[in-house]
């Protein structure tokens, strides 16, 4: 029973929430322009293939880019606003009642107590796998999950750790800014993928009339491919950036909230032993779960680009701290 | 140059008058802030008062005459319920603690008891109350360190000796609150036992729950 008498830290840690909702905004703001930039030049090259003899002029371009801009605006606002219904519909998972799953619900009802946060919404994953993650823009619209197999593989003590480690996501503001990220990156891929296919498709049934096109076109055309390529990679890249410190910083705060680091890593080491794959996580919403939903093991891309600290390295800070 | 020094000087005033303002409103709001936090305990703390009654009244059912052992819990529970400030709250709140932790180990003894809906119900939901109790008692600690911290430190402690901001009471736990099993009575082999139930409950009890 490591219970301290009187905690030594803030259980919010308001620095990282404001950091958290800058982070978005800027975030977001990239999207827009990062899109707009995107379609104007997609516009640009379905006008070629459209009609390869038309020369493009700038002020067409810039009318296009206007259009693209107020789109992406929209499409940004839009999105923000439906992420967490986004992410929330691909976890495969449903809302429980305090009576369909009494256990897990007074957890999260002892935590929200615990943190004075709101009592967020209670969800369950049907996976055998165990994970968990937590979305919502604001602890007020809050939203931790848990799966099935989680629930059944862990004991009490090591469930309320990793949901004082989504709890404390949602508190300081994580979910808001991991949700967006989410969204923007699964969309990004999305778009990425739809336009190979298209430019691909496209070039072969037209390669006759690619001649014809003048210096400034071929320029264009050159850009928009170089957009279509790399735009999956930078979100990839800036998916990263955001993740990893986080979870280092989710277990530390969860600890501060739950007082038992080592049902927290008790917990870790369960999940990572267990090797079943969950079912309905993918790479835009691999990074809200406790530990990586996709593991592929040994693989050097793989660790390459891991949204998540080696687990190993998590339980060790976590034993040192019990 | 005297419109200079003029400006200086109001601005200087204006600017100070702002900071103090600021420490004013922050102060007053690290005073909300535990007593909006010190609710969260109470109303944890009426639960348990008033379930109380309900499952002395089961155990006397089975168990009429253990009469110290109810006495004690119904005193305690009145002692909790007349507190004044969390200090004297959670002084009796512990005492309630023990002297539910001894009619838990009476309550033992009785088989037909212990296999009662009722009472595992009522036990169950009691570890759960105990359980926010620690949690909201944890939040509430975090925010009165918090505000006597600002109290008691410079600059702030100008403004809260001027406003007259008085430090908060924590809310103090027992001392090995779950460490020690209390073991009253010649029961033998069950005494050991005696701090398991409340932790069982909330696993097993959770269950039959759900099919009711």
């Amino acid at each position: 029973m490591t219970m301290a008498e009187v905690p030594h830290e803030r259980v919010l840690v308001y620095d990282r929430i404001g950091s958290n909702k800058r982070s978005t905004i800027l975030l977001m703001l990239g999207f827009i322009v990062f899109t707009a930039l995107f379609f104007t030049a997609l516009a640009t090259i379905i006008g070629y293939y459209a009609d390869p003899s038309a020369d493009i002029h700038s002020d067409t371009v810039i009318r296009i880019a206007i259009a693209a801009a107020l789109i992406a605006t929209g499409v940004g606002v839009i999105m923000y606003y439906a992420s967490t219904a986004a992410v929330l519909l691909i976890s495969g998972g449903h809302e429980v009642t305090k009576e369909e799953e009494p256990e897990l619900y007074r957890i999260v009802e002892n935590l929200s107590i615990g943190s004075g946060l709101p009592m967020p919404h209670v969800w369950v994953v049907e996976d055998p796998a165990p994970n968990a993650f937590a979305t919502g823009r604001n602890p007020q619209l809050a939203h931790v999950a848990a799966t099935r197999g989680l629930m059944d593989k862990l004991d009490k003590r090591e469930l309320q750790a990793v949901m004082a480690h989504e709890m404390s996501h949602v508190g300081n503001y994580d979910t808001r800014m991991m949700t967006t990220v989410a969204v923007v990156v699964g969309l990004t891929a999305l778009i990425a993928d739809l336009l190979l296919r298209f430019t691909f498709y496209g070039s072969g049934s037209r390669s006759s009339n690619r001649d014809k096109g003048n210096g400034a076109t071929q320029i264009i055309l050159v850009i928009a491919i170089i957009f279509v390529i790399i735009s999956p990679i930078i979100a990839t890249i800036m998916q990263l950036a955001l993740s990893r410190q986080r979870e280092y910083l989710a277990d530390a705060s969860g600890v501060l909230l739950n007082r038992d680091p080592d049902a927290l890593a008790d917990a870790l080491e369960k999940i990572s032993a267990d090797p079943t794959p969950l079912q309905h996580a993918n790479k835009a919403t691999a990074p809200l779960y406790i530990a990586n939903p996709l593991t592929e093991h040994g693989s050097f891309l793989n660790n390459l680009f891991n949204t998540h600290p080696p687990i190993q390295e998590r339980i060790k800070i976590l034993r040192a701290m019990g | 140059m005297g419109i200079i020094i003029v400006i200086v000087v109001i601005v200087a005033v204006v600017l100070i008058g702002f900071i103090f303002v600021g420490m004013y409103n922050g102060l007053v709001r690290g005073r909300n802030r535990v007593r909006e936090a010190y609710s969260g305990i109470d109303v944890q703390l009426k639960r348990r008062v008033d379930l109380v009654p309900n499952l002395v009244e089961t155990v006397k059912g089975y168990a009429a005459h253990e009469r110290g052992t109810f006495e004690a819990v119904t005193k305690a529970r009145a002692m909790l319920q007349q507190a004044s400030g969390p200090a004297e709250a959670a002084q009796a709140n512990n005492m309630l603690t023990n002297t539910l932790r001894s009619l838990f180990a009476v309550a033992e003894a009785y088989p037909q008891l212990q296999a009662a809906q009722n009472f595992r119900e009522l036990q169950s939901e009691l570890s759960d109350i105990e359980e926010k109790i620690a949690f909201a008692r944890q939040f509430y600690n975090t925010n009165v360190l918090d505000y006597n911290n600002r109290i008691g430190t410079i600059p702030t402690s100008v403004i809260a000796g001027m406003f007259g901001f008085a430090p908060e009471q924590f809310f103090e736990a027992q001392e090995a609150d779950r460490a020690v099993p209390r073991v009253d009575f010649g029961a033998g082999g069950s005494a050991p036992a005696a701090p398991a139930p409340p932790a069982d409950t909330t696993t097993t009890g959770g269950t039959p729950g759900t099919s009711s």
